[in-house]
């Protein structure tokens, strides 16, 4: 039996790299041995977008893409199909979790220096995981056809109208129509379901490769690969399967416990992951009181309503997250951890992480005038976190890197 | 035109959970969806009462017996109009259009009317109901001004009519409401009564809720269990590194 | 690295992990599996029809939908009944042996009475809607023909109760639904008792 087996994978293997591509990514792949915890999220965010996709291919078979029908398709899912419920919740739940997990994945970057060189190419090609993550929230948001989906989808296009000259023909050109309409519905299912996933997934396996190709980071932002064994292998790497793979694995059964009560007992989440209006069919002629995106784009919502200028909101709320693409050449540091850097770059990213939630939180609420000035103070302390980065290293007292990793 | 609405549209929002629908604050409503005598009751109430008006098109009849235990002869004697089958969903035979020429809207369907307003303010909505002589139907809302729909329970609780009060600025607000004419219910009855009626609505906006509580716990051990196991196994390994 | 590797401690773990995990996956799967057979929406649209056959002259038929499919009710007259003896060596299965029928329809006339014939309308070759053809011995059909039903796409070939002539690509008799009788004149189609 054993002896077929090895037959058989060798047979494969003459014919396809099958044990080479088990190597150099999972037991013979080196891995830092002192990841802590914010190295979790990378196979986390992976785990989510597998949820995602299967559960989403599920709701595929039972969502109508008409704007008469779709409303109705929904809750025919969440009462008539066999566990369509469970498979819609799983979907909705995991959009934002999704969120969550990339979120703090990314500030596991900002903690350790991981977009610094060598892995400049490894953060960009994140940074566009990110934006097609947001078309893709965006564009799924508008299926269910409720009043938050309809309203917020009239607003985000609009967006594009504030473009000079262009704008107006190419808000008109995204929707197909004069207003969101059956038009647009039908084009964002097939932009939702096909088209940003498969880019979606091209662009995590190129992630991946370029992860594998540099190897990880860690919380000491020293390269392992720069001290070898007699034999080659980094004296502080561990082969990733066995000793990554079982530690993810907690961390996976960890979040879905957490994904589960929410899921189970909390699939609304108050309100911030279901939208109380979007039980509400959509209704052209009528707009909700309040119209707030969904929690994870409030941050950037907020700086756009910060700036009392259509058009530059929008560059100022764009402009945020391009000034994300840059940061491997803001960050002038000669240390990759916040470890070794000193007081100035640990108060400014407290002051960056607390403006980040504050415009998060500013944007769900309505635009007060103590609202709106700190969404403004915040939005200036978000980009002077970038802008001001180049000169952290005059002004920081920065300690030496250690030779190896330690615990 | 369109450029205004929306950019002014830009600047309007609250916290998602927040329901502002037209003033007034809202009595809290204790429901208990484990109770599935309330819930039958409620279902009754909801059919005889809001289903000649109001449909609610997406809840099936049959998943009365399933969840909330009416059985067959039940259903059929007291929730099924004639004609109608089990398997049917709830839909009314009123014209959406004639609808709207009698209350100026077409009356919303409530299939989930529970998950867009919440159980407070549906419980607050159906006890505010105050004679106003202006409107076509004579009555008004406290919590949703210049309501389309007449007050349907009227015989149950009785006429209304409303304690006014002006403030130093000369606005006028409603304090109270004050009975003028006894209905056929208690003022306690008919709080008991639609309190029966919200529970159903919020059983109704969500049938799966009770599947989704009963798998939750079964779902949590075995992850919990797991999580265990995986832990253990991680401790097993990490003795090479540590 | 320090300290003995337990190599059975780790595999014993491996598979416990191994199996827990695994009726993990497998428990699942389940939701996804099962949502994907007919919804409350479709069982409620394939529950039982019920049939009023009072308006049902002798040699009329009458074709109601049941789960999406046609069923044709017949009355048959004495002479069609007749026919059904005359084509007897002319069938495939005329005893019914390889069809699908309830139990009370395994017999000579294929039904509950014999004067009503209760088919679903689907030619069992290709899934075609075979045509009802009471008039005996037409031109296209020949001298050997009884009236019966006649599939156009490939010319399969009934006889009045539904049972296939020798010679047609089709291999079984035409599927015969539950229903029963719920007085003289209405008939339920899709369950055969009182509970289904």
């Amino acid at each position: 039996m054993s002896n077929m087996l090895s037959g058989f994978m060798d047979w494969v293997n003459d014919r396809f790299p099958l044990k080479e591509l088990w190597e150099n990514h999972l037991t013979k792949y080196y891995a830092p041995k002192n990841l802590n915890f914010w190295y979790y999220f990378g196979s986390l965010a992976f785990l989510v977008l597998v949820i995602q996709i299967v559960t989403g291919i599920f709701l595929a078979m039972s969502y109508k893409p008409a704007a008469d029908l779709a409303f109705g398709s929904v809750e025919y899912i969440m009462r008539d199909v066999n566990w369509g419920w469970l498979i819609r919740y799983m979907h909705s739940t995991g959009a934002s979790f999704f969120f969550i997990v990339v979120y703090l994945h990314m500030f596991r970057a900002l903690l350790y220096g991981s977009y610094k060189k060598p892995r400049e190419l490894l953060w960009i090609v994140g940074m566009f995981i990110f934006v097609l993550l947001m078309a893709e929230a965006f564009l799924g948001y508008l299926l269910p056809w409720g009043q938050m989906s309809y309203w917020g989808a009239q607003v985000i296009i609009s967006l594009f109208g504030a473009i000079p000259y262009i704008g107006e023909d190419l808000a008109l050109w995204i929707r197909g129509d004069y207003v969101v309409s059956d038009v647009t519905l039908n084009r964002f299912f097939s932009f939702h379901v096909i088209a940003v996933p498969l880019i979606l997934v091209g662009a995590v396996v190129i992630h991946l490769m370029a992860l594998h190709h540099v190897g990880s980071n860690n919380p000491d932002g020293i390269e392992i690969k720069k001290k070898k064994g007699p034999d080659g292998v980094p004296l502080d790497g561990i082969p990733f399967h066995p000793y990554y793979t079982v530690k993810d694995l907690v961390g996976v059964a960890v979040f879905l416990i957490i994904f589960s009560i929410v899921v189970f007992y909390a699939p609304e989440m108050g309100g911030w992951f279901l939208e109380r209006d979007n039980f509400l069919p959509a209704d052209p002629l009528k707009t909700p009181e309040h119209i707030a995106p969904l929690w994870y784009f409030t941050p950037f919502y907020a700086i756009l309503r910060a700036v009392p200028d259509k058009f530059l909101g929008v560059v100022a709320m764009g402009a945020a997250i391009v000034v994300l693409f840059l940061l491997p050449w803001l960050d002038r540091y000669q240390v990759k951890s916040i470890r070794y850097r000193g007081p100035v770059y640990r108060v400014a990213l407290a002051v960056f992480v607390v403006s980040f939630i504050g415009l998060g939180y500013l944007g769900t609420i309505p635009a007060t005038p103590v609202a709106t000035f700190f969404a403004r103070l915040f939005s200036v302390l978000y980009f002077l976190f970038f802008l001001l980065m180049p000169f952290y290293p005059r002004w920081d007292k920065v300690r030496p890197e250690p030779e190896r990793v330690t615990k | 035109m369109m450029r205004k609405i929306l950019f002014a549209l830009l600047f309007s929002f609250a916290a998602p959970f927040s329901w502002a629908g037209g003033g007034g604050e809202l009595d809290s409503v204790d429901i208990d969806l484990r109770d599935r005598e309330a819930l039958q009751r409620g279902a009754e109430a909801f059919v005889q009462y809001c289903l000649n008006c109001h449909s609610a098109a997406y809840m099936r009849y049959s998943r009365l017996m399933q969840d909330l235990g009416i059985d067959e002869a039940r259903l059929k004697e007291r929730l099924l109009f004639a004609g109608d089958k089990p398997g049917d969903t709830m839909k009314v035979a009123m014209d959406p259009k004639r609808a709207k020429a009698w209350f100026g809207t077409a009356p919303p369907d409530l299939s989930v009317i529970a998950r867009a307003r919440g159980e407070d303010w549906l419980y607050t909505y159906l006890r505010s109901f105050y004679l106003d002589p202006e409107r076509p139907w004579g009555v008004n809302n406290r919590i949703f001004k210049d309501v389309g729909m007449p007050h349907v329970l009227w015989r149950l609780q009785g006429l209304y009519r409303p304690v006014i009060e002006t403030d130093e600025n000369g606005h006028e607000r409603i304090i109270r409401l004050e009975q003028v004419e006894a209905g056929l219910l208690s003022p306690e009855e008919y709080d008991a009564f639609v309190r029966d009626l919200v529970a159903y609505l919020v059983y109704m906006g969500e049938p799966a809720q009770f599947q989704r509580m009963q798998l939750g716990p079964w779902v949590l051990l075995y992850l919990f269990v797991l999580l265990g196991v995986l832990y253990v196994l991680k401790k097993e390994y990490w003795k090479d590194v540590h | 690295m320090s300290g003995e590797v337990d190599k059975r401690r780790r595999q014993a773990l491996i598979a416990t992990a191994g199996v827990v995990g695994g009726a993990g996956v497998v428990a699942a799967l389940v939701p996804f599996v099962e949502s994907m057979e007919p919804s409350a929406k479709a069982q409620a649209a394939g529950a039982p029809v019920e049939v009023d056959i009072s308006k049902l002259a002798p040699g009329e038929e009458l074709t109601v939908e049941w789960r999406g499919k046609p069923v044709w009710v017949l009355r048959r007259t004495p002479r069609m009944l007749k026919t059904l003896e005359e084509v007897r060596d002319q069938l495939k299965d005329p005893e019914s042996k390889q069809s699908i029928q309830p139990e009370f329809a395994r017999n000579e006339h294929r039904s509950l009475k014999p004067e009503y014939l209760v088919v679903i309308g689907i030619c069992t070759h290709l899934g075609c809607a075979p045509t009802f053809r009471p008039d005996e011995a037409p031109a296209d059909l020949g001298p050997q023909w009884k009236g019966g039903y006649f599939c156009p796409c490939h010319g399969s070939r009934y006889d009045l109760a539904g049972r296939v002539m020798k010679g047609s690509p089709a291999p079984t008799n035409l599927v015969v639904p539950p229903y029963r009788f719920l007085s003289d004149t209405r008939l339920l189609v899709g369950a055969e008792t009182e509970s289904a």
